[in-house]
């Protein structure tokens, strides 16, 4: 394979995102790059990623509305999202947008709340409410995860319909190095949420293809304006992104200055380190 | 190359930007040697260049906002301080000071005809050029800079070097003779910044700028022919281990800083105002609003004053003195004693009496010389653009200190005159009002009126965390009769408390160094975690809420209801 570097096991053996589904129709081929390899998906009679380096064929499941491969030995299913398998939810890739980015730092961006009321102000947040209360985070030995919980941020307009601001509940889960996915109340049902998941494709250390995944109970908007939404809101985060430096996410506690805002973040951080990640990552140096 | 970067990194400052990059209030994205930095001028004039990268999570600077005093992350709303970068505010926690040492990596400057020159080392030496000349248009080339540098020797006579990237000569067809500074920007990126000694006139500028471009088209061409050095790997220094963790700040009842009295003058009835200005040096260490120093006398008598500064004002710290009836020899001292030029030595400063900034109103009410945390706090809400109303009381308006810093404050400002107790708890209930959401009081005074205030606040419904206070002192006599123990959890010490001595004594006599200022249970600079024990609380820091949780108490004043307490150090 053409990167860099050989992928440490953690990385090779898991499944990753090539495409969004919609992206490779019946009789569509698209190129595209995976950890700075060329692959073909392709979709006829059966669906296919072929590996440029060598032709070969690579394992293939479409999960999420998206088309996942491996360069390694996969586990026979992708981590578990049962809100997408519920009939009455609307599930629906948002966008796949490339960004000048490693892979973790648009997972951390995903997993931040502090941001919100700088970066998608009056949607997400709005200053003054600019507090990151306490919440919980735990790394999750048995399901290989990340969950950060009691996670609550005062949002000014939470629905299309509300009119005074109220904080709105988060849960966060990080189920794969490059993948996020978080439930927020739901505006339609108060005893549901709604779920929105980031899935990046490393295309190199510092390049991503985000893919955007949203599963809602939602009877009012349409399509076209949910997807819009989103992509608002991801692109006010994405001139954010190409402007950290460095672009890969330092390891070492002592790169940058954590608050008691970043718990989740630290524990992300702890994670990818424990797991030997060593792709769009600067590796903490043992000394 | 023949220095090498480390070699140039070492060998000299360099030019990083014109003077004209710095329009009002914007931020210019720089680079020398790799290494990316954020210029700006501040208001009052000052040039900062700073590492480009905001510490907390290394979002460019260069994206964020100038707002005159302090720059303020796109990302998160960090704000760092002009002069110093140290960070004033972190808005994810509006209750929390900062760290004061959160400090992004600073470069130093120097401004010169038109110039910004900056250095990675501090101890690389100043170029030596005469005091004045006019920058010429600086040219970017895409080449080394040691092939720019050779291709200006090459092409000039009479030439006289400036190690390592400037030379003096006269370039073949050039107006006239000039000296040429070599930025550089990257291993294969320069920048070639002219200066000629007298204004030049539009031609002459034109005919610098067309031998520049001819030469420059020429270098660059003859770069394209050769292989070209990959660019050079920027250097992210680590933070230090505290930052990394953050812990509590630890200090002593030190006097770090020297001050000298740049000006005294009488503020008001009784009290007098000092600006202090360091000894050394430029500034003075970053504060936040409501911070306090604690001034050490010549008689050994130590007192804590407000800083009444706004943002990024670190050249002097201003402070007030009242002159009490009743003074322990404290305020009497700098009233009576202290001249312009007096040297002091002061704490650095300290902030127990924090600003949130997530509050859809703020009250502030000031009683006389109690005004001073709260101007300070004013003035950043006044500068980020968050309302406020300001009650400033006082006996007369002779006794007002700072009018017009309250006149600057604009409209919000109430002032009110000799009023009676009732007239007064009139005037602060309709200041205050019922409790809405995100409102928050700040409320600084002699204790009588701040009782009052509180007691107002409680009856109108505003719950014990939106209501902020700070006395002057602790009037309570302190029972210092009971005696016990405490064990300290993290220092795995015991020790007996016994009847007439405080817990910060006992401690101290036992080595362990904890952080005090006032020591009369009224500042909070001592305030430590209880995990067991019942708690005798005689300060007057901590609100009703916070005293029956019962797991912080003030060491300086408070003692123990049980036989034993364990604390959290």
């Amino acid at each position: 394979m053409a990167y860099s570097k050989p992928l440490a096991p953690a990385l090779r053996d898991l499944w990753h995102v090539v495409a969004a589904s919609q992206e490779v129709p019946m009789g569509g081929k698209r190129v595209t790059t995976l950890f700075e390899t060329a692959v073909t998906v392709s979709r006829n009679e059966r669906l296919r990623v072929t590996s440029h380096e060598d032709g070969s064929l690579l394992p293939v499941i479409e999960r999420y509305g998206c088309i996942w491969t491996s360069f390694g030995s996969p586990s026979a299913d992708l981590f578990p999202i049962v809100e997408y398998g519920e009939s009455d939810r609307r599930n629906i890739i948002a966008g796949s947008i490339g960004v000048n980015v490693s892979a973790p730092r648009a997972i951390e961006n995903f997993l931040d709340m502090g941001h919100f009321p700088y970066v998608h102000t009056d949607i997400l947040g709005a200053e003054p409410h600019t507090e990151v209360k306490e919440y919980d985070v735990e790394i999750s030995y048995e399901r290989d995860e990340i969950l950060a919980t009691r996670c609550r941020f005062f949002q000014p307009r939470a629905a299309l319909t509300a009119t005074e601001g109220q904080d709105v509940d988060y849960i966060y889960r990080v189920p794969h190095p490059y993948c996020s996915v978080l439930y927020k109340s739901c505006p339609a049902d108060e005893s549901r949420l709604d779920v929105i998941a980031i899935f990046c494709q490393p295309m190199t250390e510092e390049t991503i293809r985000a893919h955007l995944m949203l599963s809602l109970v939602d009877d009012t908007n349409t399509d076209a304006g949910i997807r819009r939404f989103q992509q608002t809101i991801f692109g006010q985060d994405r001139p954010i992104l190409e402007n950290q430096y460095p672009k890969r996410l330092p390891l070492d506690p002592r790169a940058e200055t954590p608050i008691r805002a970043d718990k989740s973040a630290i524990a992300y951080r702890r994670w990818l380190s424990q797991k030997g990640v060593n792709y769009g990552v600067i590796p903490q140096q043992l000394s | 190359m023949a220095l090498g970067v480390e070699g140039l990194r070492q060998a000299a400052w360099y030019p990083v930007a014109s003077s004209d990059d710095l329009p009002f209030r914007h931020v210019y994205h720089g680079q020398l040697l790799g290494q990316e930095l954020a210029i700006w001028r501040a208001d009052d004039g000052h040039v900062n260049v700073w590492e480009n990268r905001c510490l907390h999570r290394g979002v460019r600077l260069s994206i964020g906002i100038n707002d005159g005093a302090e720059l303020k992350c796109q990302y998160h709303g960090w704000r760092y301080a002009n002069r110093t970068a140290g960070c004033t505010y972190i808005p994810a926690h509006p209750a929390d000071a900062p760290a004061r040492r959160i400090t992004n990596r600073t470069y130093p400057v120097k401004e010169r005809f038109g110039l910004v020159w900056s250095a990675l080392t501090p101890e690389a030496p100043e170029p030596e050029v005469a005091e004045r000349g006019f920058a010429l248009r600086p040219i970017p080339v895409n080449a080394t800079p040691e092939m720019v540098l050779a291709a200006l020797v090459r092409r000039g006579s009479a030439v006289t070097e400036l190690r390592p990237l400037g030379v003096v000569l006269m370039l073949k067809g050039a107006p006239g003779r000039a000296t040429y500074f070599v930025q550089p920007v990257d291993a294969a990126r320069a920048v070639i910044r002219g200066v000629v000694e007298t204004a030049p006139d539009i031609a002459t500028l034109r005919g610098f700028n067309a031998v520049l471009s001819v030469l420059r088209d020429e270098v660059e061409a003859e770069a394209r022919r050769g292989a070209l050095p990959e660019p050079i790997v920027p250097r992210y220094e680590p933070v230090s281990v505290e930052l990394a963790t953050m812990p509590d700040l630890v200090i002593g009842r030190q006097a770090k800083l020297r001050v000298v009295v740049k000006r005294r003058w009488q503020a008001a009835i009784d009290v007098t105002g000092l600006e202090l200005a360091p000894l050394s040096g430029a500034h003075l260490p970053t504060f936040q609003p409501g911070a306090h120093i604690d001034l050490h006398l010549p008689n050994g008598l130590v007192r804590q004053y407000s800083i009444t500064n706004g943002p990024g004002e670190l050249t002097s710290y201003t402070i007030a003195v009242k002159r009490e009836a009743e003074s322990r020899g404290g305020s009497a001292a700098i009233a009576d004693a202290l001249r312009d030029g007096d040297v002091l030595a002061v704490s650095e400063p300290r902030n127990n009496f924090p600003l949130r900034r997530d509050a859809v109103r703020t009250t502030f009410i000031a009683g006389g010389i109690g005004l001073t945390p709260l101007l300070s706090m004013a003035k950043a809400l006044k500068r980020q653009g968050l309302g406020f109303d300001f009650h400033a009381f006082a006996r007369s308006e002779g006794h007002l200190p700072f009018g017009e810093d309250l006149d600057a404050l604009g409209d919000g400002v109430t002032r009110h005159f000799g009023l009676s107790p009732a007239a007064t708890a009139q005037a602060i209930r309709e200041a205050l009002g019922p409790h809405g959401f995100a409102r928050h009081a700040y409320i600084c005074g002699p204790g009588p009126m701040l009782e009052l205030a509180r007691g107002l606040a409680a009856a109108l419904g505003w719950p014990d965390e939106a209501v902020h206070y700070e006395y002057f002192r602790n009037d309570h006599e302190i029972d210092r009769r009971s005696s016990f123990t405490v064990e300290l959890a993290r220092s795995a010490l015991s020790l007996t408390v016994p009847a007439g001595k405080s817990i910060l004594e006992v401690m101290r006599e036992n080595g362990v160094d904890a952080p005090s200022s006032c020591e009369q249970g009224a500042c909070g600079t001592c305030l430590t975690r209880v995990l067991e024990g019942e708690i005798d609380h005689q300060d007057v820091y901590l609100n009703a809420t916070e005293k029956a949780a019962g797991n912080v108490m003030m060491t300086c004043v408070s003692r123990a209801i049980s036989a034993r307490l364990v604390l959290d150090i």
